[in-house]
């Protein structure tokens, strides 16, 4: 072979070539536009039409963004300082309605000298959640006030007696004495039969007039606020995380039972959920409005933000249930097993092996739910709650600021933006911090 | 004497009740089901004692009274002094009119804006992210109250089109004037109609039949039934000869000639709409309030589908991709021919939950003015007789109603494209 090679090769070069740099068009800015932008007729088009969109849009937002209008006291003040600055009559922002109405738009009609209150709710709510989110690096202990916070959290907004946050807190802890004492002594089952039964009792006949008993012995509270004085951001943040917090344990006890061998739970579970999942937020929020003082007891009348509270969190709770659903279908038989053939009990094996693992996978979707319940809130402007949303139309009954459309759509736009996409940007966090699989 | 007898039979005890797993599984569901039934005996007692004490009782007798409000946006006719049920017809047909065309434009969106968004092109790609992260971070409510905004703020009055030197004129060849109060199209009219069949008399589900549209519809049909019994002759010879008549001819001939010879023969023409006095008449007027509700939820839910796409078209391996190109196939035909058909069956069940999600978000048309059922019986109907406890009920049943034969149907539809396994 060698020989052959000798006859055809006329020349073989002995020394290495020196490395070169690639050619000017294949590196740096214009390699890079060439690969991306520029492959082929076709996407430079795409390209050059899309830059073209870019350039209008941009040209036409950022003068209206930029302009000098922060002091306006109303329209036609921003006007004229349109004017005397030189923009067109109409090309410009009136930015003093949010300069103006900012507090307004984030509290609502909340009494301003009780401001720090909310304020303080929603550092708790952060301290709270602490433990839960970013679970490496907070201490655990932490945990003990996230429990306690649900009772502080409404005390903190509506104010009023101390008793009654407490005599809730009282039902709980009477229910879970006496399922510790029962699950011992008698059996689980009767455990839980018996806890939840007593702590219902509680709540419907006796927490009250304990609260009220004691209140009048030691009146300890602060301010009360009227739930009509809430709004913006503030009541939207309320029933968003309240209906977030409460749908997470019902849709889990929900996908549980829809997943049940027991006939009856499971029809009773998969009635309900795909009934709310039928219906939209809307119809619900109707029966908030209107009717679910029909269905209590007659002479029962309770808070509006309660019934929408109630309502949102059904709703979300049945969109929690397939979420988990899902999460619990992909897992694999092996894993019920598994915990079958060590002796767990079903509860067992759902708290330390299913559930870790079910919820695990099922994070993106919690979060979307999570997200999607948080832009529903805005649907409380149409049975009339001064959300967001509602308050612009207030803002703009103002003879001042009768006409401002964009500045307050943008304003809260931007504000619902930023809070749901921190939001999916953190469960993105969650997804990687939870990853266990080795890729 | 021994005798083999059977082992000593178990004593029920009432503690196997709660013990035994065999009988536990029953306590369980039985006292499931009590605790349901007394919850639902709680809430049926106090709402038929909560009726008894505001004097109302149950019953659906409002229906027929005469509900004494107009309804701008109708697909069939009706007047305020109809009764309450044909106005939720009406509503109900307007939800779905919004449904439909929702449904179609968002997928249509959804799936152009899910592969641009896998574009080579940089530019493309981020620009696509970007639409789907702002659409989808920002309340639907709020984006069909901005459309809404949009359009009466920005788009022309009607009298903008009047006097010698208009500010605004009609586009499109003086066919369709887009104003501040709606878009007004040409209508189809025809001069030898064949006029229309009334079904359920004068009642209040009475339903007009347009014998042209029964005709051109019936017409059309044939033909494209016609047109794939030629493509079916065409594989028949391929198959046998190994090379493909063209068709494409004779299949458009077959579709069109018929359809137009019908459409002559009716007197086909289309009714412009022209500005007599203060606004315009003539033409099918397409109102704001539907425009504005259309376009929010179509451009909303198209970012939902775009990632549902996406996601679709990623789960496809990259061998498929490559095994097409080595075949030779251009990329827009790898697409179409092999990654699509695979993806859709990613894609079907997610986007069927889309479709209902933007079906139950047309009840927030209630926030523009648009009537649709919610607008009518759960809106207007609901305020103005004072039942709420029957309109919110109906008004629940028929969205249910709606949802479940829309994913019956997509159910139906994914049936058949799954692939077909063992």
């Amino acid at each position: 072979m060698s020989g052959t090679h000798s006859h055809t090769v006329a020349f073989v070069r002995d020394t290495m070539l020196p490395q070169q740099e690639p050619p000017a068009s294949e590196v740096g800015a214009i390699g890079w536009a060439r690969h991306n932008l520029f492959s082929n007729w076709f996407n430079a088009i795409l390209t050059l039409a899309s830059l073209a969109a870019i350039y209008f849009v941009l040209a036409a937002v950022i003068p209206w963004i930029l302009s000098p209008t922060w002091d306006g006291t109303s329209l036609s003040n921003c006007r004229e300082t349109l004017a005397a600055a030189g923009h067109g009559d109409a090309h410009g922002a009136c930015w003093g309605v949010i300069k103006e109405r900012w507090l307004q738009l984030i509290f609502g009609f909340y009494p301003s000298h009780l401001y720090w209150r909310p304020i303080a709710a929603f550092v708790l709510l952060g301290v709270a959640l602490a433990p839960v989110l970013f679970s490496d690096k907070v201490p655990s202990k932490l945990l003990i006030f996230s429990v306690l916070y649900p009772f502080i959290f409404p005390w903190l907004l509506w104010g009023g007696t101390i008793w009654l946050p407490i005599a809730a807190l009282a039902g709980f802890v009477i229910g879970g004495v006496l399922f510790k004492l029962l699950a011992e002594q008698v059996s689980t089952l009767v455990g839980i039969i018996v806890a939840v039964a007593a702590a219902v009792v509680w709540w419907l006949f006796l927490a009250a007039p304990v609260a009220a008993a004691l209140d009048a012995i030691l009146p300890i509270g602060i301010e009360a606020v009227e739930s009509r004085k809430f709004g913006g951001f503030m009541l939207s943040v309320t029933i968003g995380v309240v209906a977030i917090a409460c749908s997470l344990p019902i849709g889990i006890v929900l996908a549980l039972g829809r997943q049940s061998d027991l006939m009856i739970v499971k029809y009773i579970c998969v009635g309900f959920i795909e009934f709310i999942r039928g219906v939209p937020l809307i119809t619900l929020l109707f029966v908030a409005s209107t009717l679910l003082n029909i269905f209590m007891p007659p002479g029962t009348n309770f808070d509006i933000i309660l019934r929408v509270l109630i309502m949102v969190t059904l709703f979300a709770a049945a969109y929690m249930a397939e979420v988990v659903r899902g999460g619990l279908a992909a897992l694999p038989r092996g894993q019920y097993e598994g915990a079958d053939s060590l002796g767990l009990d079903y509860w067992q094996a759902q708290r330390l092996i299913i559930m870790p693992q079910a919820l695990k996978i099922s994070i993106p979707g919690i979060v979307s739910t999570f997200i999607g319940v948080f832009k529903d809130t805005t649907l409380v402007s149409i049975i009339g709650l001064l959300d967001p949303l509602g308050l612009s139309n207030a803002i703009r009954a103002d003879a001042n600021w009768n006409g401002i459309v964009w500045e307050l759509y943008g304003f809260i736009a931007l504000m619902f933006f930023v809070f749901c996409f921190s939001m999916s940007r953190y469960s993105m966090y969650l997804e990687r911090k939870l990853q266990t699989g080795h890729r | 004497m021994s005798t083999l007898t059977d082992p000593p039979k178990e004593q029920f005890r009432l503690s196997m009740l709660l013990y035994d797993t065999r009988y536990r599984s029953a306590t369980i569901q039985v006292i499931a089901m009590f605790g349901f039934m007394l919850l639902a005996a709680w809430l049926i007692n106090n709402t038929l004692s909560n009726l008894a004490a505001q004097d109302k009782a149950f019953d659906f007798g409002f229906f027929t009274e005469s509900a004494g409000y107009d309804i701008n946006q109708r697909l069939l006719d009706y007047t305020s002094r109809d009764s309450h049920l044909r106005a939720a017809l009406m509503g109900l047909l307007n939800t779905l009119v919004v449904a439909v065309l929702g449904c179609i434009t968002a997928t249509i969106l959804g799936v152009v804006i899910g592969v641009l968004r896998l574009s080579s092109n940089w530019l493309i790609a981020r620009l696509m992210t970007i639409y789907v992260e702002m659409f989808r971070n920002v309340p639907v409510l709020l984006w069909i109250v901005f459309v809404m905004a949009i359009l009466i703020e920005t788009l022309p009055a009607p009298r903008a089109f009047r006097g010698e030197n208009p500010e605004a004129t009609m586009s499109l060849a003086d066919s369709v004037a887009v104003t501040n109060r709606g878009v007004y199209i040409p209508e189809p009219l025809f001069t030898r109609s064949l006029g229309d069949v009334h079904l359920f008399g004068t009642s209040s589900l009475r339903f007009d039949v347009s014998l042209d549209l029964m005709v051109i519809l019936a017409v059309l049909g044939l033909s494209l039934w016609g047109a794939h019994r030629v493509t079916l002759r065409a594989n028949r010879i391929q198959e046998a000869t190994g090379e493909r008549p063209r068709t494409w001819h004779t299949r458009t001939g077959i579709i069109v000639v018929p359809t137009l010879l019908v459409l002559t023969a009716l007197g086909f023409h289309l009714g412009y709409p022209e500005l007599k006095g203060f606004n315009f008449q003539g033409g099918t007027h397409l109102r704001n309030s539907l425009i504005a509700l259309w376009l929010a939820l179509s451009l909303y839910t198209a970012a939902f589908i775009a990632e549902i796409v996406r996601a679709g078209i990623m789960a496809i391996s990259k061998g498929q991709t490559e095994a097409a190109a080595a075949l030779g196939l251009r990329s827009n035909r790898i697409m179409r021919l092999v990654v699509l058909p695979q993806a859709l069956r990613v894609i079907i069940p997610p986007l069927i939950s889309n479709y209902l999600n933007l079906t139950k978000n047309s009840s927030l048309a209630i926030a523009v003015g648009y009537m649709d059922i919610t607008g009518t019986l759960g809106g207007i109907t609901m305020n103005q007789t004072g039942r709420e406890l029957e309109c919110v009920l109906l008004l629940m049943l028929v969205y249910l109603a709606i949802s479940l034969s829309i994913s019956a149907v997509m159910n139906w539809y994914n049936e058949a494209v799954k692939l077909k396994e063992r």
